[in-house]
């Protein structure tokens, strides 16, 4: 196959790559350039595009001895990753960019560029399996090392586009081997550390990014019988379920800590009230993908449910609430929904966080959260 | 096969400047040591200046060797400006045309930025040809303000030759210096320094032949410039550093070929570029060629270098074009600066009016020495199947 390796200069893409060359693929490297802005390459962001990087992606292709290429990306990512950021900080809820760069910049924007230039597949060092059955239908399961298993990130893709994605990484044991095999390949960037932050909010400051990219917007924070206990300087920049970075000059009067229980965009208001409060039962998503065998419609059936990147995955039902009606759109999906009951309560579930259905390892389908209910 | 059109990049270099190159680097001899090995490296040095003055039209004493033409470029705007400057403090404009290679603009920029020059950017027409009147206006409002003029003999992206007599002749009046990196026009051009009347000029060595690293500023004597490296007092102690003996010497040998048999291989060239430029039409009609039109085939065509050709691919994003071409085999460049290897769009063209949209379809080719008819025809072979399918991963990619 003609494989697109998507080389972000760290070790996993490279190893990756380095594997999808092993396997006999015609391999080509891509570093794609996320910001066009030479400030931020040189205060040395430790975002996905430093100048650092996009070397360290390129020496990697050399050992590999593949030819690599430069792709702007930076306008579409503005205009979808970073543009649904903030649009969404600014409606209250609580995106996960991550998610939405896979779903627009990787397994769109280069995948589709790719499927033009020629290319079958796009390879990335993410960790997660693809399972071809007998029939030919693929499914997308959690890596071997749950520890590093990004399944969660990546079931927004849906089944077409899985069907154009190599991630050579799923069946390794641990990070520790992937490091081990890129120091035996040459691979210099070996010893190089992972990235946690956002890598467009370079220096980790999310809440500065949203203040300097949405201006200062001062409110009131109420508790939950509506008195008002303190100020913010926007209500967009607060997460439900938030604890820190209140500043609420006096105490509850039952002297317990106080969350963020929701943000109210509309009339600029953060609630804040106990623990008890945040926890929720029922969840209800939109924009719902579904791998094949997609779950019947209206039928409940059982499964985990997983609403952070890293978070334990906790037992539920859930049932399709909507199917897209005939000849509309199916692309579109904000048509398509789910409903989740959870068998325990989880705590503080923002609108806007992703949540992905599993049945075992084995992801069913993914959504964006609108509502959630105790 | 290997279609290699990127010259204007690097050039292969001539067996015999490799040759010349490798006896000198089985030599030991500083040119500055006063002993026996001194004595020999020095005179190598020596002759390969003559050589090289010879080549060029200048005197042995003009040429200031360097290590490549980045350098030799820093060297006159970093030089010039802090000399003029030096003699009188209200010479602090700086005017540069808007299509000068990097090593000029940056240079200036910089001094802009930290020296308390000003950049004043010379406009260019539709073809990349300097506006003489926009410079003539602007010496005559500030004419004693002006430090130095720097205008490129030609251009490295779309080839376009400038009018420097004119730039001299302007620039005598006011009474300002003149410098232009000449690193494209050798050995497609006749460069002639002395009849050019420049006060000091670039040229590098790996674009004609020569090796990687090494250049010079070929500097009208009497000319002060103010050194930017300093040292042990080398080259007349306007750029001190040990005299790479080898590479001077190959690169003068390089230089010398080079101008022995420019016309040529400049007619050669301009032969195969018509025929290119016929071919990207005939297969892809809606191709831009960027630069000025070179005139009939096989007819001289000095507003343009003989070896360039360069379009623009309406709906392609270059990247798309260069990977493409590069899995046939077909190496050639977007001919635009790159920072962290991001495409930004060429400043070249978008001096020339072009939006940032249609800059971004830019397709460099630049032929030379090894070029032959097999390899335009090859490009041209594959370039229609290259650009639509370039075009639909453009659509797919700005989406």
């Amino acid at each position: 196959m003609r494989v697109l390796a998507a080389l972000s200069g760290g070790v996993d893409s490279a190893v990756a790559a380095a594997r999808a060359v092993d396997a006999g693929h015609d391999v080509v490297g891509v570093h794609m350039a996320l910001s066009r802005n030479r400030d931020q390459f040189r205060t040395g962001s430790r975002g996905c595009c430093s100048i650092e990087d996009a070397g360290d992606a390129r020496r990697a292709a050399d050992v590999l001895g593949i030819p690599y290429y430069v792709w702007d990306l930076s306008e579409r990512f503005e205009q979808t990753v970073v543009a649904d950021f903030l649009a969404e900080y600014e409606a209250g809820r609580t995106p996960n960019p991550c998610v939405r760069c896979n779903e627009h910049i990787k397994f769109e924007a280069l995948l589709d560029k790719g499927v033009a230039l020629g290319f079958d597949a796009v390879c990335t060092g993410h960790y997660a399996r693809v399972e071809i059955a007998e029939d030919g239908t693929r499914s997308l399961l959690r890596a071997r090392d749950v520890a590093k298993d990004q399944s969660y990130v990546l079931a927004v893709m849906g089944p077409d586009r899985l069907a154009r994605s190599m991630f050579p990484l799923g069946d390794v044991p641990s990070k520790e081997q992937v490091r081990a095999e890129a120091a035996d390949r040459g691979l210099a960037v070996s010893a190089k550390p992972d990235s946690y932050d956002i890598c467009f909010v370079a220096d980790g400051d999310t809440q500065g990014f949203l203040r300097d990219r949405l201006g200062s917007r001062p409110g009131p924070v109420v508790d939950a019988e509506g008195a008002v206990v303190g100020e913010h300087d926007g209500a967009y920049a607060y997460t439900v379920g938030q604890r820190k970075g209140l500043a609420l000059g006096r105490p509850a009067p039952d002297g317990r800590p106080r969350y963020v229980l929701e943000v109210q965009t509309s009339s600029n208001t953060v609630v804040v009230g106990a623990a008890e409060l945040l926890t929720v039962r029922e969840l209800d998503g939109d924009r719902a993908v579904w791998f094949d065998p997609a779950p019947e419609p209206s039928a409940w059936f059982g499964c985990s449910v997983q609403v952070r990147a890293h978070g334990t995955p906790v037992e539920a039902r859930a049932r399709r609430t909507a199917a897209p009606a005939p000849g509309s759109a199916s692309e579109d999906g904000a048509h398509e929904r789910v409903e989740v009951h959870l068998e325990d309560g989880l705590r503080g579930i923002a609108p806007g966080q992703s949540l992905v259905l599993f049945e075992g390892d084995r992801v069913v389908g993914q959504a964006t959260v609108t509502a959630s209910r105790r | 096969m290997t279609v290699y059109l990127d010259h204007a990049a690097t050039a292969p270099m001539h067996p015999r400047a490799v040759a010349a190159m490798v006896e000198q680097l089985t030599r030991t001899g500083n040119p500055s040591s006063l002993h026996g090995a001194g004595r020999t490296a020095r005179r190598v040095v020596e002759e390969s200046r003559e050589s090289l003055g010879a080549a060029l039209g200048a005197r042995p004493s003009e040429v200031v060797l360097t290590a490549g033409g980045t350098e030799a470029d820093n060297l006159a705007l970093k030089g010039l400006a802090w000399a003029r400057h030096a003699q009188d403090p209200r010479r602090r404009r700086l005017l540069v045309s808007a299509v000068e290679h990097h090593a000029v603009l940056d240079p200036a920029v910089w001094l802009a930025e930290h020296e308390g020059f000003e950049v004043v950017l010379l406009p260019v027409d539709r073809d990349g040809r300097l506006e003489v009147d926009a410079l003539a206006e602007e010496l005559a409002a500030h004419g004693d303000q002006a430090a130095l003029i720097s205008v490129m003999w030609a251009n490295n992206e779309i080839g376009t030759v400038q009018p420097l007599d004119e730039v001299v002749a302007l620039a005598g009046r006011h009474g300002v210096p003149v410098h232009a990196d000449a690193v494209q026009a050798v050995g497609q051009l006749e460069v002639d320094f002395t009849a050019s009347g420049l006060d000091a000029m670039t040229v590098s060595g790996h674009k004609v032949g020569g090796p990687v690293g090494v250049g010079a500023l070929v500097a009208r004597r009497g000319l002060d410039l103010t050194p930017v490296l300093h040292g042990g007092g080398q080259e007349r102690a306007v750029r001190s550093g040990t005299v790479d003996v080898a590479s001077a010497r190959a690169f003068a040998v390089a230089v010398e070929e080079a101008v022995t048999h420019r016309a040529e291989n400049a007619e050669r060239l301009a032969g195969l570029r018509d025929s290119l430029v016929a071919g990207v039409r005939r297969g892809v009609p809606e191709a831009v060629l960027r630069g000025p039109e070179p005139g009939a085939a096989g007819a001289p065509s000095p507003g343009r270098l003989p070896a360039n050709a360069h379009f623009t691919f309406p709906g392609c994003e270059g990247d798309s074009l260069l990977y493409l071409l590069d899995s046939h085999g077909i190496e050639c460049s977007t001919g635009s600066a790159c920072q962290a290897g991001v495409p930004q769009p060429s400043h070249v063209l978008v001096a020339t009016g072009v939006d940032d949209h249609d800059a971004r379809g830019a397709l460099r080719f630049s032929l030379g020495s090894t070029s032959t008819a097999q390899e335009v025809d090859a490009l041209v072979s594959v370039l229609p199947e290259v650009v639509e399918r370039a075009r639909a991963a453009g659509l797919a990619g700005v989406g």
